[in-house]
């Protein structure tokens, strides 16, 4: 009995270990370094703040070439708008409209935009434009101090308007 | 071997109007023996196709060429394969300029052992090498509206098919010690936006490849060179190309191109997130839109995929859906990728319609459009899989319908 639980442990102990060995373990720095990511929950959220009246400063700068001075759209997409759209012949999909999580703003302008110089915000940059175009499209208040700790906290027009796929649906 | 109809398209299309009326005198001479021969070209490191073809990827009248799209010329598709040359492309911050020696991938979260692999580390493990297409979720999205495109390369050319080659994630996930707690992978690439998606771990311990080759060499640098995910059957978009980092996540990121793109609006107001598998898509190809027939015989051809799997079965109708026949289907038939259908027909010269319309190993029959737009409405802008039709008209030339 205490052999077989040995060789099953070992056995176990195989299945769990590398076969090839290829590859070298990264440090945890290297893994911090590498791995930005921001999800609903907030986890990933970097430290740092931003607020609505820097952010407006950021945006009229770095972003209302492209997305308007309002963030109504031009050369890019509008970033706000079409509130209640989603329904009708016209849907106008923003982050105001559309957008389920306000963690994917801060995500996405954080690794992608300026469109032209992406990467070239700081975090509080980061946080504070957020902060305007949320602003912009009335889901926060003027006042709105943006972190790791409040921005999950944000709910989102179509927070609820997402189904998962029911395909095939035509049958 | 080319159709000899093909052909004739083929230099049709490539020359000038004079070029076209001296080769058409020129089809029409005797063969005879030119008499003496000059050498040929001398042999060279990197081939090019002949001169005479002129089949490209047709770019998007974007506003940025680096957030932007080609597109397959399909309608001078030959066989199931997509040259890497013609393959489509999408790409969101432009085609990185990656050294090889440089780029690493990087797997952690919830593994037991977190591992950085170098390119040479990839092609050190055991690959495999599969024919699958590859398909950009927006494909055909023009046919939604009232106004589809004129060619089958406008309307259907966001749909390539490569052989890939590339280690079976599953393989990178267990060398890494995936946890059981971990039900989603976020993987990002290396282009300039760092684009990121999230893809279910089951997915992930099934058929993905981490992807270096492509028809026989290394990926192109518009295919993700040197690392990409590839993920057989599934949305363009989450074969993420410059592939960088694999998190294994109890949940999804939510990414910007999982939510606010690449999801499908319905009439209601509700959109349906994570609509990853391309359904059952079928198009003819020959003759298709910006064709001129002539009247006689007619090999009809085309293409049909399912990201379900094998496709079983092709039907084609030249009277507008009324009837149908059989086309035969093409072998190799793999899974998830192009199969060449081909159905011979002659053109009487009155007015035609064609359409062809697919069936796949699980029974899925590809829908008219009117199907579709009754249950998703006219604003879902992604996965649109109806029939597509070409009319014949009395004249030989083809258009949409
Ligand atoms: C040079 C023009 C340009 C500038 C400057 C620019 N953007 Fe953009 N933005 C774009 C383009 C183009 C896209 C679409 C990118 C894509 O689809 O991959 C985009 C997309 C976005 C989106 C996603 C829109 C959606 O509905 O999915 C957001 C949010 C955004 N930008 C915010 C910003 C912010 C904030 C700034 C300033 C910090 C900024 N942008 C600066 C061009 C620009």
């Amino acid at each position: 009995m205490y052999r077989l639980v040995l060789l099953l442990w070992a056995l176990a102990a195989v299945a769990q270990s590398p076969k090839y060995g290829v590859g070298r373990t990264p440090t945890p720095d290297e893994i911090h370094q590498w791995s930005f990511s921001a999800r609903p929950d907030g986890k990933g959220l970097p430290a740092g703040s931003g607020s609505v009246a820097p952010g407006k400063e950021i945006f009229t700068n770095r972003c209302s070439k492209c997305h308007g001075s309002a963030g109504q759209g031009g050369d890019a997409a509008p970033l706000v708008g079409g509130r209640g759209t989603l329904n009708t012949a016209k849907p106008l999909k923003t982050v105001e409209s559309y957008w389920p999580y306000a963690t994917t703003v801060f995500d996405y302008v954080k690794r992608a935009m300026p469109f032209n110089q992406p990467g070239t915000l700081t975090d509080d940059q980061v946080y504070a434009v957020t902060a305007y175009v949320l602003f912009l499209g009335r889901i926060v208040p003027e006042n709105a101090v943006l972190d790791a700790r409040s921005l999950p906290k944000i709910r989102m027009p179509n927070r609820d308007g997402f189904v998962p796929d029911p395909r095939p649906d035509v049958r | 071997m080319i159709p000899i109809h093909r052909i004739r398209r083929r230099q049709w299309l490539g020359a000038t109007a004079l070029g076209a009326a001296l080769s058409a005198c020129k089809q029409n001479a005797p063969v005879a023996d030119e008499g003496p021969r000059l050498l040929g070209a001398t042999v060279r490191p990197y081939g090019e196709r002949s001169e005479f073809e002129t089949a490209k990827r047709l770019l998007a009248n974007d506003r940025y060429l680096e957030e932007s799209q080609t597109r397959t010329p399909l309608g001078e598709s030959v066989g199931i394969l997509t040259p890497s040359s013609l393959h489509y492309e999408r790409h969101h911050s432009g085609v990185p300029r990656i050294d090889p020696a440089q780029h690493r991938l990087l797997i952690h979260g919830l593994v037991d052992r977190p591992l950085v692999f170098t390119v040479e580390d990839i092609r050190r493990l055991p690959s495999v090498s599969r024919i699958y297409f590859l398909e950009c979720s927006g494909n055909s999205g023009s046919e939604w509206g009232a106004r589809p495109a004129a060619t089958a390369q406008q309307s259907h050319g966001l749909a390539s098919c490569s052989e890939w080659t590339g280690v079976p994630l599953s393989l990178l996930l267990a060398e890494a010690g995936i946890q059981k707690s971990a039900q989603w992978l976020i993987a990002e690439g290396a282009d300039a936006c760092k684009m990121v998606r999230s893809l279910p771990v089951s997915k992930g311990m099934d058929d993905v490849l981490v992807a270096w080759g492509q028809n026989g060499e290394p990926l192109r640098p518009e295919q993700g060179y040197p690392l990409r995910l590839f993920v057989p059957g599934w949305e363009g978009n989450v074969n993420v190309k410059w592939l960088r980092r694999i998190e294994a996540s109890d949940q999804p990121a939510m990414a910007r191109d999982e939510t606010s793109k690449y999801t499908d609006l319905m009439p209601d107001g509700t959109a349906r997130i994570f609509t990853f598998i391309m359904e059952a898509k079928s198009l003819v190809t020959y003759p298709s839109g910006g064709d001129k027939l002539k009247p006689g015989f007619c090999e009809i051809s085309g293409l049909a995929w399912s990201g379900r799997g094998l496709i079983r079965r092709v039907e084609v109708s030249t009277d507008a859906g009324r009837t149908w026949k059989d086309a035969s289907l093409q072998e190799p038939r793999l899974p998830r990728a192009f199969t060449r259908f081909r159905l011979p027909w002659n053109w009487d010269g009155s007015e035609a319609q064609l359409q062809s319309r697919c069936t796949d190993e699980t029974g899925y029959v590809q829908p008219s459009n009117q199907q579709l737009t009754v249950l998703r409405g006219l604003a879902s802008t992604y996965h649109y899989n109806g029939i597509k039709a070409w009319k014949v008209a009395a004249d030989g030339s083809v258009t949409h319908v």
